[in-house]
């Protein structure tokens, strides 16, 4: 299937989604929705870097909660609308990205991940000394009732504008897959120094592949403080969002666009239902456990355990 | 414009000057000079852990060299990473295979098309002329029927054979062949013989690095011998090969 | 800004003091990072298991948190004799330790993070000891008791480590195996059992790290994450595998971060050590001992 086509696809089946949630009627799809949808931004977001060049990031919460927080500094200074926001918390985050690549990315991977662990704590150190942003005691942001687009309810405005980014971030992770960079993330994650005297920079593509990853993370956090309505470090900067940026991918599969997908709406719609009936502390036990479990038993994830039996029934 | 040709006083198309490299406190290498000429086949040979490897990888990139400069085809390498060197027209092949495990091995072949050949101006292969470029080295290397294969179900003596089509991929000025012949058969060490003199023959300046003696003596217009860091002979392979401080290095090996 | 003497001297002691704890949270990573190439980012989370054991052994029979720690050594090395051996069979035979090792490694932070949470719950708790409160005065400088345990009972750990690193057989093969894998096995010893040992100690070290730390302040779940920039930044400030290294680079870090505090406040000790992680990789990443 061609680019276009693909995302002729995406767009399709985005319509169909957003439809069948308008049909149920009920607004909680929408609220239960944008979590997941999020959950697959940043998903696939973490794989460009992660599963596709092979460096680890756990800083996911640090490049979330900043375009988080950019959005809290906008609203407070203009009266930018939400769509002119997101790319410019993904600026934000992509620089961070970017400074984080520059510094260590010479490096062993190992020191990557390390700093991008480091910066989440920093990051959320310096917003929480940050009286502007509120400081520890947190940022009320007020949700309208209703949105500019045909004056529809603002949650389901926020899921549409997820649903778009959604569409943009796995169109991009799908065309780079099949790219020319592809190639190129795909030899740092195999063999880096084959790369290099193979003439990939690998440098330059792990910068890029670090600032693209951050920047979508940012974007998928933008609009998350009209999304909860108050703000704090301790949420924005959550535990949840770190673990599950990682599993998510792993559980999925890290090979392809698709693998986050699944692990998303797999990882997702189960802490959407656990978090109603358990602890939300069980409910990220859970998490953990699922991806020590996949990393150990199937570390290809769900993506690799329906290729095994693929190729086992065709032979 | 016509070629000058001034003999001694033309630059060499690679010229290695007082290359020194260290790991901690052991010398790896020592005040190396080498210099090869465009078209020359040169052949490396030494004892095991007599550094050979570790020059290729100071000229190529892979490593950094504290002392000394390499300049290839009139610039200078120092502090270039491996890929521009590769871009320039210096490519290597591994001692130890390192294929793209979870690339087919056409795809392995890909990678330097894309990335070096296309970099290069003015030299940028249409997709289906990477695909024709990519089936023919691996024809030439005898791969052909594995071209959807991944690495991991080659023999060892097949992924030397990837590994060195993958260097030719680069379309290099010089080749450096490190040990692709180890542990092929009489034939086969005959054929990828005949393929890299047929290279050199359209115009590739090759360093074959190998064990293989009757090859080296076969192939070599030059044969330069490493020991323990340093250069201890360079020159004509049937006066060094009598020379009898190599005799000694591999004698008292 | 008026320098108070006193502040200044104090600060700098409790520093030196902090330092030393410092050093002995971070003395395993230098063997499991430095020396085996392992990245465990785990090791702050076995820490606060250490400091909840020791915790619950205090809280439960009076016994003395450090006594605690000793007791509970053995457990804490067969632990880390266990966890090595999956992350061995799992990830570093099949060469996935990469992407795969470090997600476990992060996944067995979160879990034992989370579980204490629902254990626990998310209060500080403490220990109660005789040398916690008391202090010694020396002329203008204060040395609280809890913080002069610890630094001493740190400084026999890393000195004790040191000992049998350089005077042991075992512990020569575990820095042989370090440098060189080859060496090892024509020593006919088996790299990975040895490995499996030293991935053991490194964990041990942590029932005594975490005792240490509950001493020093009240611990609750998620302190773990704040020692990751801390223990990595020391470690590679050091030298990766050195512990004279390690040392001194605690010893630094636990000033700079005294002084930050006592002047600027203490909710920016965490970017001090990230600080000090950048400028380390950015500027010389062989560490001040590096080989």
């Amino acid at each position: 299937m061609s680019g276009t086509k693909f995302v002729f696809a995406l767009l399709i089946a985005a319509a169909a989604v957003f439809g069948a949630a308008w049909l149920i009627g009920n607004n909680y799809v929408f609220f239960a929705g944008y979590v997941v949808l999020q959950y697959i931004a940043l998903a696939t977001a973490w794989n460009i870097l992660g599963g596709y060049t092979g460096y680890v990031n756990f800083g996911t919460a640090a490049f979330f909660a900043l375009g988080a927080y950019t959005t809290v500094v906008l609203h407070k200074l203009t009266s930018l609308p939400l769509p002119l926001m997101m790319p410019i918390g993904g600026i934000v985050s992509g620089v961070v990205g970017l400074g984080t690549g520059y510094l260590t990315l010479r490096l062993r991977g190992a020191f990557f991940s390390i700093a991008t662990l480091a910066l989440a704590v920093v990051a959320q150190t310096l917003i929480t000394n940050w009286d502007f942003v509120g400081g520890s005691r947190g940022a009320y942001i007020v949700r309208p009732a209703q949105a500019w687009l045909f004056g529809i309810d603002y949650i389901q405005y926020l899921f549409l504008v997820m649903l778009a980014l959604v569409v943009i971030v796995l169109a991009s992770a799908r065309a780079i897959e099949r790219s020319r960079l592809g190639y190129g993330f795909a030899t740092i994650r195999d063999d880096e120094v084959a790369a290099e005297a193979s003439g990939v920079p690998t440098l330059r593509l792990k910068l890029l592949a670090t600032t693209l990853s951050g920047a979508f993370m940012g974007m998928a956090g933008a609009p998350l403080p009209y999304y909860v309505t108050y703000l704090d470090p301790t949420s924005g900067f959550s535990l949840a969002y770190a673990v599950n940026g990682v599993a998510m991918p792993l559980v999925g599969g890290t090979s392809s666009w698709l693998g986050p997908v699944i692990g998303a709406i797999l990882l997702g719609t189960l802490q959407q239902v656990a978090t109603v009936t358990i602890s939300s502390a069980l409910n990220l036990l859970i998490v953990g456990l699922m991806l020590v479990g996949f990393v150990i038993v199937a570390p290809n994830g769900i993506l690799g355990l329906l290729r095994f039996r693929d190729r086992r029934a065709r032979s | 414009m016509a070629r000058v040709v001034t003999g001694m006083t033309s630059e060499a198309l690679l010229q290695v000057t007082g290359l020194g490299k260290r790991f901690g406190g052991f010398v790896a290498l020592e005040a190396i000079e080498l210099a090869v000429r465009d078209g020359e086949r040169v052949g490396l040979i030494g004892p095991n852990g007599s550094g050979k490897s570790t020059l290729v990888n100071c000229m190529c990139g892979t490593l950094r060299h504290e002392m000394g400069s390499v300049r290839f085809a009139g610039h200078t390498l120092d502090g270039r990473s491996a890929h521009e060197r590769t871009r320039l027209g210096l490519a290597r092949s591994f001692q130890l295979p390192r294929p793209f495990n979870t690339l087919s091995l056409a795809e392995n072949l890909r990678v330097p098309l894309l990335y070096t050949v296309n970099a290069r101006h003015g030299q940028a292969l249409a997709p289906h002329a990477i695909d024709r470029r990519c089936a023919e080295l691996l024809h030439i290397v005898g791969l052909a029927d594995k071209a959807t294969n991944l690495p991991r179900d080659l023999t060892q003596i097949e992924m030397r054979k990837l590994e060195l089509a993958r260097a030719m991929a680069a379309a290099p000025r010089l080749l450096i062949a490190d040990e692709a012949m180890a542990g092929l058969s009489h034939n086969e060490v005959d054929d990828i013989l005949a393929l890299l003199i047929r290279l050199n023959e359209q115009g590739v300046t090759i360093i074959l690095i190998e064990h293989i003696m009757r090859a080296v003596m076969h192939f070599s217009q030059r044969l330069v011998v490493l020991v323990a860091g340093r250069k201890i002979a360079d020159g004509d392979p049937a006066d060094v090969v009598r020379d009898p401080d190599v005799v000694r290095a591999y004698i008292g090996e | 800004m008026e320098m108070s003497f006193d502040l200044l001297g104090n600060a700098v002691v409790s520093g030196l003091l902090l330092g030393g704890f410092y050093a002995a949270v971070t003395i395993g990573v230098s063997i499991s990072f430095g020396m085996l190439d392992i990245v465990n980012i785990a090791h702050p989370a076995f820490i606060i298991l250490g400091s909840y054991i020791a915790y619950i052994a205090n809280a439960t029979w009076g016994i003395d948190p450090i006594l605690a720690a000793v007791i509970a050594l053995p457990a804490f090395y067969a632990l880390g004799a266990a966890v090595y051996q999956v992350y061995y069979v799992a990830f570093e035979r099949r060469g996935q330790e990469a992407l795969r090792g470090l997600a476990f490694f992060f996944g067995l932070l979160f879990i034992t993070e989370v579980s204490l949470v629902l254990v626990f719950g998310v209060d500080y708790r403490l220990v109660e000891a005789p040398y916690i409160g008391p202090s010694l005065h020396l002329g203008i400088v204060d040395l609280p008791l809890r913080l002069l345990v610890p630094f001493l009972v740190a400084l026999g750990m890393v000195g004790g480590l040191q000992l049998f690193l350089s005077h042991s057989f075992l512990g020569r093969a575990i820095q042989a195996v370090a440098q060189d894998p080859l060496a090892l096995r024509l020593m006919a010893a088996d790299p990975t059992r040895i490995k499996r040992i030293a991935f053991a100690l490194s964990i041990a070290t942590t029932s005594l790290a975490g005792a240490v730390l509950i001493v020093i302040q009240p611990v609750e779940p998620s302190i773990g994450r704040d020692y990751i920039g801390r223990v990595f930044a020391i470690c590679v400030l050091g030298g990766m595998g050195s512990f004279a290294g390690t040392l001194v680079a605690a010893m630094a870090l636990g000033i700079v971060e005294s002084l930050t505090s006592t002047f600027y406040g203490p909710s920016w000790s965490p970017a001090v050590a990230f600080g000090f992680l950048l400028i380390t990789l950015a500027v010389r990443p062989a560490g001040i001992f590096g080989r």
